[in-house]
């Protein structure tokens, strides 16, 4: 905040100050007005302020609200359970399809010198082949939107004579398949940001290719990718409400059970609003605090695509990928 | 796969219908977003506490959410959203000026849920700006509009245009959520009615649909990567 502050304006003097009061009067006076006119006054008058729709949710005297909250609360556990599993499993699928292409790409380096002819050619296109077809996919899957996966996953499969009985089963595919693909991306770009001496030691003291990405660059792009990781873990959580297209049991298919039975749609939106923001807010909060510790604890890393000349824009250059953490201040070049 | 060339005029009316909703809520979010990325970076407090309210929540909840709103919401506000039927501009988007408010709807929701995205794009390109640039444009006297249009914006645009992009693409794909909210003949709606009403198989339809929608996002993606890589090399 403060910092764009001094950014575009000096800092106030006596009259700034005089004229931001005002200012700030006028706004808070205009934005009540807006407030009143445009959205307490028609709720009022559609009696949507009443008890009688407010009342079974926050009521506890209500003779439904333990009700609701309780099918509320499944529907919160359901959906939790659904971004748990769905977290957990693009975790796995995306760090395995990111050593996969990271493996991919130095197998195509590779010139087999030590075989045949015919035999190193074969295996250089094999090398190659597969790096487009996970290329190929990795495009297909980020591209597209995910409702459309999960709902194709959830019509294509039982189609397809798998029929895994749950439907969460589906919804969780629906979403590993696209966030296991970005996932991978985001874990990719952390791993080819990292100094190329990362990979040259580990070589040098006899690391095989598998075991440098293992035990060396890996671990380094969790580190470096943490808060991009956690913010789609956000994303998650979030694209788990698209349960609802393939009527799963979440907590807005739970809403639109009581919104038909007490007919009261905004005002239970407005507590699962509620509740799912504060829930995202706090994550995200831990991505901030972990982008600061990362800044912190960690300056004398230098990523030589991120070495802008100093004097123009240190942190506009984006380096690698998305490789924007940390303010480079050790760079080397 | 017969049924991308029985069904092609599906698939086209659907490619063109989301891609008339994509344009009008890009212009819608990037207005929004602007106006609320003014409010953030703004001196008066109040307008600052708006806009950071205006993030906090659009960015925390669920499209899904922000669409029951706009659905249920807007009518209990006494309006279908009729401000969108702008003459000239209904005249062209056919959709925005029939009865029925749901693709109405669709742009509101999208808009008001991806201005919170742009906004947070235009404001960490904004700080992407040294503060020294700023400061050496007043030390010349330059106005506050002088500074922002020649010194200040210029450099926020470049380190922007690339989350903003993303941004878009991601609201491209947010947009499949239309056809389940009940805007008809939208690429994922038309999905639905050839597979669950007409029976069409489904791995075919996927491909079609698939197709509608990476026509949009797999060419700005190569773009804004042409766009980062140029950068990149210009950085070193």
């Amino acid at each position: 905040m403060s910092q764009q502050q001094t950014v575009l304006y000096d800092a106030p003097g006596p009259r700034a100050h005089r004229i931001t009061l005002i200012v700030s009067l006028f706004a808070v006076v205009g934005i009540a007005a807006v407030g009143y006119f445009l959205v307490y006054r028609p709720l009022d008058e559609n009696g949507q302020l009443t008890m009688e729709k407010w009342g079974p949710l926050v009521d506890p005297n209500n003779e439904v609200f333990p009700l609701v909250w309780a099918r509320l609360r499944d529907g919160f556990i359901a959906t939790l359970t659904a971004a748990g599993l769905a977290i957990l499993s693009s975790l796995i699928f995306g760090t395995a399809l990111a050593v996969l292409r990271v493996q991919l790409k130095t197998l195509k380096q590779r010139r087999f010198v030590g075989l045949p002819d015919p035999a190193a050619w074969a295996l250089r296109g094999l090398g190659w082949l597969l790096n487009a077809v996970t290329r190929f996919c990795v495009e297909i899957f980020r591209g597209l939107p995910v409702v459309i996966t999960i709902f194709f996953v959830a019509s294509a499969l039982p189609d397809l004579g798998v029929d895994l009985g749950d439907i969460l089963w589906y919804l969780v595919i629906g979403l590993t398949i696209y966030n296991g693909v970005v996932i991978a991306e985001i874990l990719r770009s952390g791993m080819e940001g990292l100094p190329g001496g990362q990979r040259e030691a580990a070589h040098a003291i006899g690391f095989s290719s598998f075991q440098t990405t293992r035990m060396i660059l890996l671990p380094q792009a969790f580190r470096i990718m943490l808060p991009a990781l956690i913010s789609q873990l956000i994303v998650v959580l979030k694209d788990t409400s698209l349960g609802f297209i393939i009527s799963y049991e979440e907590v807005l298919r739970v809403s639109r059970y009581i919104i038909d039975n007490l007919e009261n749609p905004i005002q239970v939106y407005a507590v699962v609003g509620a509740i799912y923001i504060l829930i995202n807010y706090l994550l995200s909060k831990l991505a901030e605090y972990a982008q600061r510790r990362m800044a912190r604890g960690r300056k004398t890393r230098a990523l030589p695509t991120q070495a802008a000349p100093p004097s123009i824009m240190p942190q506009a250059g984006p380096g690698g990928a998305s490789v924007g953490v940390g303010a480079d201040a050790g760079s080397t070049t | 796969m017969s049924v991308l060339v029985d069904h092609f005029d599906v698939f086209v009316g659907g490619f063109w219908l989301t891609f008339q909703l994509c344009i009008l809520s890009a212009v819608g979010a990037l207005a929004l977003g602007a106006l609320v990325a003014v409010m953030r970076i703004s001196p008066v407090p109040p307008l600052r506490w708006i806009g950071t309210a205006y993030v906090t929540v659009f960015r925390n909840s669920p499209l899904t959410i922000v669409w029951f709103f706009a659905a249920f919401g807007l009518p209990a506000l006494d309006s279908n959203a009729d401000f969108l039927r702008i003459p000239g501009l209904s005249s062209i988007f056919s959709r925005l000026g029939i009865d029925l408010p749901y693709f109405r709807f669709a742009v509101i929701a999208l808009s008001l849920y991806t201005a919170a995205f742009v906004c947070e794009a235009i404001r960490s390109g904004i700080n992407a700006v040294p503060p020294g640039q700023a400061e050496a444009a007043r030390a010349i006297g330059l106005t506050f509009g002088q500074n922002l249009r020649y010194v200040v914006l210029p450099q926020a645009w470049k380190s922007a245009v690339v989350p903003l992009g993303s941004v878009i693409i991601a609201m491209i794909k947010n947009s499949a959520l239309a056809g389940f909210f009940g805007v008809v003949g939208e690429l994922s709606n038309s999905a639905q009615n050839l597979t669950s009403a007409l029976g069409e198989p489904i791995i075919p339809v996927f491909v079609g649909v698939s197709i509608g929608y990476l026509v949009m996002t797999v060419p700005l993606g190569i773009l804004l990567d042409r766009i980062e890589q140029r950068r990149a090399v210009a950085a070193r």
